[in-house]
């Protein structure tokens, strides 16, 4: 993708921000999402709680459901490839859907290389337990991150680690001066030009998102004043209530306190 | 950072004031924007916020969400009673969505402008795409546009100027108290439109200078205003 293309894609995220992706395993889920105020829903064949539980392999969703979903809703649809696999990515691409998740929850096809995501024209989002690992994602072409945090279980300690993490680097990041830079970058495994950047922005250079393991709205919220953009919910849902949770979120209860702010909300 | 200091909704903004509604989408794009204008800017999402607003952005975001927002923060009547007090609106993408009165397939949500809209009108994100267009009653320069999963506007009725239109469709419109544009000019460096819908404010923005038209700006500078918590 030519930068032109990349900035399109960074900003599609951005248009996102403060919202909420929601699993969705059918065209009746896509539509309940959307009415509830989702702003993209996730196409996925099985949740990851119940990935989990069947355990086996775990692919591409149908294409065919994918298109289905992407024909009833109006909202942005996101579909997961597994890591390294360039040509579910292709398919994805064809399909002509509006986000790509290179995701983790799936069963990895590659253990060594990810996606070359600049040679696709479609966006990216990629998982992230820390800023290396964020920031080598955005070098191979992602244009949105999300934090990993351990999906499927309903819990959301890793999604707290994860973004505690990447806040911590970031800050020390920026407090550093320039010529320790070359060293952090090198133990933490940072692209340099990037670790300048957010050295500058004093935050990631694309949206971040907090996923895996979300299971409440007051989950989200927290991953929200912790300084998320927005959040992914689905599959922790799932395990006790789809319906519960998504009334909660219809209900607006919390939408309405102050709890849903992002971190910087009160700057 | 200080999340659990609620003054800060009770400051009561002096006449003069751009807000932008934060509730979804990109609001500190057009903050920023505002910012470079010079020009007093707030993020509203209280009743009490609304206050004196001279004008309110209503941002790109997703519509069904915004517009499901609206409602549950009860904040429709607000937004309605302050248009009629005179506080002018400009809504980008999703919120020249919820300004329509017609919407394709859909009900209107504020509907203060004679207009149909059609949502998602190109595509998908593949169909996003950057173009330019000069602008006669905004600007004599081209200024560029960005289309992010847009909706086209189909027609506008007779109390409703078309600013810019587009092969089929039109891109940008205004009535006396309403902006509305598809395109989103808080996502390029341009300050045009920003200070066109000042002036329509009665506001007295900077002067004019070449940076209005800035294409050394990076889109990263609404995350100046988007930090991480510390």
């Amino acid at each position: 993708m030519d930068a032109k293309r990349y900035e399109l894609n960074v900003q599609l995220a951005q248009m996102l921000k403060g919202g909420v992706i929601m699993d969705v395993t059918n065209v009746e889920q896509a539509k309940i999402a959307e009415e509830a105020g989702a702003v993209a829903v996730m196409a996925l064949e099985r949740v990851p709680s119940d990935i989990r539980k069947d355990g086996g392999v775990a692919r591409m969703s149908d294409p065919g459901m994918i298109a289905e979903i992407k024909k009833a809703v109006s909202i942005p649809v996101m579909a997961k490839a597994r890591i390294g696999h360039f040509v579910e990515a292709q398919l994805l691409e064809a399909l002509r859907i509006d986000y790509i998740d290179e995701s983790e929850v799936l069963t990895p096809a590659d253990e060594e290389c990810h996606i070359d995501k600049t040679k696709f024209s479609i966006p990216f989002v990629c998982g992230a337990r820390n800023l290396g690992e964020a920031l080598r994602r955005i070098a191979e072409g992602a244009a949105m991150i999300r934090t990993k945090g351990e999906a499927g279980t309903g819990n959301v300690v890793e999604a707290v680690r994860h973004m505690r993490t990447m806040n911590r680097e970031i800050r020390q990041l920026a407090q550093m001066p320039v010529e320790e830079v070359t060293g952090f970058a090198k133990t933490n495994g940072l692209p340099y030009e990037l670790a300048l950047k957010v050295k500058e922005l004093g935050r990631l250079p694309v949206v971040n998102f907090a996923a895996g393991g979300l299971a409440t709205p007051a989950d989200a919220a927290l991953m929200m004043q912790l300084g998320c953009d927005g959040v992914f919910v689905g599959s922790g849902i799932r395990r006790w209530d789809w319906a519960r949770p998504c009334r909660a979120w219809k209900s607006g209860r919390f939408r309405r306190s102050r709890f849903w702010q992002s971190g910087d909300g009160n700057l | 950072m200080v999340i659990f200091d609620m003054s800060v909704h009770l400051v009561k903004h002096t006449p003069g004031v751009i807000g932008v509604l934060d509730l979804q989408g990109g609001v500190h794009e057009h903050l920023e924007h505002l910012e470079r204008l010079g020009i007093p800017y707030a993020r509203v999402k209280q009743p009490e916020d609304f206050a004196d607003l001279a004008g309110l952005i209503i941002p790109g975001g997703e519509s069904t969400c915004l517009a499901r927002l609206l409602e549950i923060f009860e904040l429709k009547e607000v937004v309605l009673q302050h248009y009629l007090r005179g506080m002018k609106i400009w809504g980008t993408c999703a919120g020249a969505i919820l300004l329509a009165d017609k919407v394709v397939d859909d009900k209107p949500c504020l509907g203060l402008i004679d207009m149909e809209i059609e949502r998602n009108s190109f595509g998908s994100q593949l169909d996003s795409f950057q173009s330019e267009a000069i602008i006669k009653a905004v600007s004599t320069e081209p200024i560029p546009l960005t289309f992010i999963r847009a909706p086209k506007i189909l027609r506008v009725g007779k109390d409703v100027n078309v600013l810019l239109r587009i092969d089929d469709y039109i891109a940008a419109a205004e009535s006396d108290g309403i902006v509305v544009t598809v395109f989103h000019p808080e996502l390029t460096g341009c300050l045009a439109l920003h200070r066109y819908f000042a002036l329509k404010c009665g506001l007295s923005p900077a002067a004019e200078n070449p940076s209005d038209v800035n294409r050394g700006w990076e889109n990263v500078s609404w995350m100046k205003l988007a930090r991480i918590a510390s």
